[in-house]
């Protein structure tokens, strides 16, 4: 208990996807205009990386470890794909993202005229993929650390999305030098927050 | 047409300076943040990701007839990660140390927005030969900006330039300390912001309104 609770503290403030290390930044950028959108990308995000978490890991500690194949058969206790991890998480999040893609236009026609474009490109925002790769480096003890690792994360990128896209409402009526505005600014105030973010660095939890 | 007419090199040469994809298009701006705190891991990582760019360009551009549109973007996934893989293998291999360093982030190639945005907008719609180019230039564009960023954050959070003492002791006797803040994250996004800044002053015409 204390471990999902930690984890999931980390994981919101600590090791912010965004302000610690720059993981879905493209979107960020880009979806960051105005704060219904960033909102609902932000909890589309958030659902994708809860439910393709776990899969991955159970695909990392049961198929692709070294030695993680042994419960099939003693003998392949020598064997070590971890070299295909790349290639199957992309696959596990792609289709999840297809997946997810098809059946919000089938249920939830007007979610999905909202999201429009944002569902697919959700399959190669580097937060979702990063998020699997640091599982697989951080090597948690069970599935259900795993899924909240990623609940966390979610939650991170979604605040940060969302904070962003209520400053860069207000940043409208501000008068800022003609080359700096628009992107230029966006990325000085991301720094900003970064910094101000960095402060919960020092937390040990 | 020649190997390399005025349209090809257009192609090139668009995406080092006026049509950059970092600064000018945004695309794979996670990884320009994150490798840049060294020079020697900005320079593998820009060689990477131009190689990968290249070589998807062409293998989808030769493919572009044959994969049907609903599935593309699991294809160009698949192929990437490929690439990638191999990228991620010979780096194990040959430069170690480096791969370390760039931990996740080689991995992160994947998913680098160029890649994608490239396949899409380019390959899929042009030659082999062109899409290389393409590849190719886009490549160096994203790979000059990192260096531009790992140069200035080495020199001047601490002091070296690929792992060489650059400043001498003599500035630091009269009391030059290295700015630390150079090397956290943060300061990547600041010095990206100026480098759009001086791009911007320079071409009006990209200035947003």
């Amino acid at each position: 208990m204390e471990e999902l609770l930690s984890t999931f503290v980390r994981s919101i403030f600590v090791e912010n996807m965004i302000f610690a290390y720059y993981l879905g930044m493209c979107s960020f950028l880009a979806v960051s205009k105005n704060v219904k959108t960033a909102l609902g990308l932000g909890m589309a995000v958030t659902f994708i990386l809860v439910c393709t978490l776990p899969i991955n890991y159970m695909l990392e500690n049961y198929v692709l470890k070294e030695g993680a194949l042994s419960w099939l058969e003693p003998q392949f206790a020598g064997v070590n794909l971890s070299f295909l991890s790349l290639l199957i998480f992309i696959a596990i999040i792609a289709s999840f993202t297809q997946l997810v893609e098809m059946v919000v236009e089938k249920f939830a026609p007007a979610l999905y005229s909202s999201l429009g474009i944002f569902l697919p490109l959700i399959a190669v925002n580097c937060a979702i993929l990063g998020g699997s790769l640091f599982m697989q480096q951080k090597a948690f003890s069970n599935v259900g650390v795993a899924t909240v690792y990623g609940l966390g994360s979610g939650i991170g990128w979604l605040l940060a999305i969302v904070g962003m896209a209520a400053i860069r409402e207000k940043l409208a009526y501000s008068d800022i030098p003609k080359p700096l505005k628009g992107l230029g600014i966006t990325f000085i105030i991301t720094g900003l927050m970064g910094i101000g973010f960095m402060c919960f660095s020092g937390l040990n939890i | 047409m020649g190997l390399l007419s005025g349209k090809n090199k257009e192609v090139l040469v668009g995406p080092l300076s006026k049509n950059n994809p970092v600064i000018v298009q945004m695309l794979g701006i996670c990884s320009a943040l994150a490798v840049t705190s060294k020079l020697e891991p900005s320079i593998v990582m820009a060689l990477s990701v131009t190689a990968v760019v290249a070589f998807a360009n062409v293998i989808i551009s030769l493919l572009r007839n044959t994969i049907p549109n609903r599935i593309r973007i699991i294809v160009q996934l698949v192929v990437v990660a490929a690439l990638v893989t191999i990228v991620s293998e010979v780096l194990k291999a040959f430069a170690y140390d480096v791969n370390k360093q760039l931990s996740v982030f080689v991995g992160l190639i994947i998913t680098n927005c160029i890649l994608m945005g490239r396949l899409e907008a380019f390959a899929l719609g042009n030659g082999p030969w062109e899409s290389f180019l393409d590849g190719i230039g886009n490549g160096l564009g994203y790979g000059i900006i990192l260096v531009i960023i790992g140069f200035f954050r080495e020199l001047l959070g601490s002091g070296t330039l690929l792992g060489f003492q650059v400043i001498p002791q003599a500035f630091y006797d009269f009391g030059y300390v290295n700015n630390g803040l150079m090397i956290l994250p943060p300061m990547a996004l600041i010095v990206v912001a100026v480098i759009i800044w001086v791009h911007r002053s320079r071409n009006k015409d990209l200035q947003e309104n």
